[in-house]
């Protein structure tokens, strides 16, 4: 079974009087273990795209399976708990809470959210920081990290609940080339440590080049589909 | 539970200045609402212990209609013997009364051979009297102190007359009064002992023994214009005061209804209205508080909320339920409250301390008043209650905006 099933899904926008189409019904499958990049240019719907996988936005119309669960009509409630259960975020400005060290950032979604026991949570905490590197770092704050750094740390955080499937928004757009190409080698190891599925988002050539299957979106509608899904 | 109180700290402390000044603000909301309280506590407690302790005792009984023209000293309305045997077995049958007085209630001519003046004199048995009123004694600056309050023949007057009339300790006097069938009566006395001068209408009250103010009266049966009594603790006032009028109600009239009248000191005490208008005072600081720790802690959370937009995203997107994020901004405002709260405390505990050891002296009226502020438990626990509830309800609707926003919204924010 595909771990992601979308079905002539559309997702549109009021503008005043105006209906702005975002999503021009589109169709795809995902299978589970994927590292996959929906890639096009600025307003192309990459973005709105993610969204929707990620539950944060229903679409206007189709059918959208995650993990076999249709998510397109979950309540507010019910989709942060599904987004706590089954999926991971990494962001492009990495938006860790400043105030939390690096290793009570990643400890947050077992502990405000999936409320794992204190040793489950330090055991896998543990794991995690070392999968990423950031051992020696663990008690530092946001504000005293590189962002490579950071950006390890959103890894281990997206990570840390063994969810099914990572979305990364643009992850590397705010890191420079090296440490971008570390960050997906990290994403991509994780990928076949955990079995977790990544999709990221990007409109840099070089970056695509590294995923194993890729989407490109134009206008809201997906023009391409390269590798196997 | 913990985790929540923990972050909400650690948010407290990242804007540290900002929450500082709210917190002080809370301080000293708390600490004028408790210093304010103590002090005009200590005042009150001076005052009316003062007040029911050398002059009226916690309750008064009187026969129906005596107190309606209690400054004239009428001699018609006495309650008769009958009914002051009742009376008398109803106090004894109650626990909470420690004790009671008999007296009887004249105006008098007072004369030092020289010149007259009128006095207001109360026939009191001197034993009952100083159990009744234990400061009565206290107030005598002039005299024994030491034997029984007032012997027969004796009479104490008030620093007034003492005064006006140049009379001293050991002088002897006339008294002259008018009986309740309008003859007129006089004997002699011998100035006992002056006393201090108190606020209010006892100013101008002497005392003799109940004997000679029935002597003066030609009173041919045992007859009493008051009763005062004093209780084991002021807290059973009510309670009291409850099962008393249920007793008393039972002694009628020939008109088959209640032939006496039960007061408290509040009743026939003038300062009563004093402690009414602190009370009101109290009331609107205690709004004042509430107004200073919902306006600060409020605004306070709005601008955490507005600062954190896309941290709330994030932890949205990231699977924190709305009930959670909602939690997490209530505690802040509530740890916010309640360390401004607790600093109050700790700061009023340390001025009334402070005050107790370097206490404050002032006159009222003819009284000086020294001031003892004390801190109530029952009060400290009620205004801590209270501003870590304000701030409860004001961190609702910041934490309320935060649990209802859109995370796309949120993320996008910049």
């Amino acid at each position: 079974m595909a771990l992601i099933q979308a079905d002539n899904i559309t997702k549109s926008y009021r503008v005043g009087d105006m209906n702005v189409p975002a999503l021009k019904g589109l169709s795809f499958e995902i299978g589970e273990g994927a590292f996959a990049a929906f890639v096009g240019p600025s307003g192309s719907g990459k973005t709105t795209l993610l969204n929707l996988l990620g539950c944060l936005d229903h679409p206007s119309s189709g059918t959208l399976k995650v993990n076999g669960t249709d998510i397109s009509t979950l309540s507010r409630s019910a989709a942060a708990t599904f987004r706590g259960e089954n999926l991971g975020f990494i962001f492009q400005d990495f938006n860790l809470v400043p105030v939390l060290s690096a290793y009570e950032n990643i400890e947050y979604p077992l502990l405000m959210v999936r409320g794992w026991s204190p040793e489950k949570r330090r055991e896998r905490v543990e794991r995690m920081i070392a999968a990423v590197g950031m051992t020696e770092h663990a008690h530092k704050r946001p504000d005293q990290l590189s962002g490579g750094q950071k950006q390890r740390v959103a890894v281990a955080r997206a990570l840390v609940g063994e969810p099914k499937l990572v979305l990364a928004d643009e992850p590397t757009a705010n890191l420079d080339h090296d440490t971008a190409y570390r960050i997906l080698e990290l994403m991509k190891s994780m990928r076949d440590s955990f079995g977790t599925s990544f999709i990221f988002s990007t409109h840099d050539p070089k970056i695509m080049g590294e995923a194993e299957l890729t989407f490109t979106l134009e206008d809201g509608r997906l023009v391409q589909q390269g590798g196997e899904a | 539970m913990t985790s929540t109180l923990k972050l909400a700290w650690r948010n407290l402390t990242r804007y540290r200045r900002r929450t500082l000044l709210t917190a002080l603000l809370i301080m000293l909301g708390v600490m004028a609402l408790l210093l304010f309280v103590a002090a005009a506590g200590s005042f009150k407690q001076t005052m009316i212990g003062s007040i029911t302790d050398s002059m009226l005792g916690h309750l008064q009984i009187h026969r129906r209609g005596y107190t309606a023209s209690i400054d004239n000293l009428p001699l018609n309305l006495n309650l008769q013997p009958n009914a002051v045997g009742k009376i008398e077995s109803a106090l004894k049958a109650e626990p909470e009364i420690a004790a009671y007085s008999l007296r009887v209630k004249l105006g008098a001519m007072f004369s030092n051979f020289t010149e007259n003046t009128s006095v207001r004199l109360n026939g009191i048995d001197p034993a009952a009297e100083d159990a009744t009123v234990p400061a009565l004694r206290q107030r005598i600056n002039d005299g024994d102190r030491t034997g029984p309050l007032v012997a027969p023949g004796k009479v104490l007057i008030p620093t007034l007359i003492a005064r006006g009339m140049k009379v001293k300790v050991g002088d002897a006097v006339v008294l002259v009064v008018t009986n309740a069938s309008g003859s007129v009566n006089g004997k002699n006395f011998v100035v006992s002992g002056i006393l201090d001068g108190v606020t209010g209408p006892g100013g101008r009250d002497g005392y003799i023994h109940i004997d000679d103010a029935r002597d003066l009266l030609r009173m041919d049966k045992p007859e009493v214009m008051e009763v005062a009594v004093r209780l084991k603790s002021l807290k059973s006032l009510a309670a009291v005061q409850q099962r008393l009028n249920a007793k008393l109600d039972e002694i009628q009239n020939k008109e088959g209804k209640p032939a006496t009248e039960l007061h408290l000191w509040s009743d026939l005490s003038p300062f009563a209205n004093i402690v009414r208008m602190i009370d009101m005072m109290t009331l609107f600081i205690r709004i004042m508080l509430v107004a200073i720790v919902l306006v600060s802690v409020m605004n306070v959370m709005l601008m955490a909320v507005y600062e954190r937009i896309r941290e709330i995203g994030t932890l949205a997107a990231i699977g924190t339920q709305p009930g959670k994020l909602m939690a997490i901004f209530l505690a802040e405002g509530l740890l916010l409250g309640l360390a401004g709260a607790a600093a109050g405390i700790a700061l009023s505990y340390a001025l009334v301390g402070y005050l107790n050891l370097n206490p404050v002296v002032f006159a009222f009226g003819r009284e000086q008043i020294t001031l003892r502020p004390v801190l109530e438990l029952a009060e400290v626990a009620g205004v801590l209650g209270l501003a870590v509830l304000v701030s409860a309800l004001a961190s609702l609707q910041p934490a309320w905006r935060a649990a209802r926003m859109d995370p796309i919204q949120a993320l996008r924010h910049v």
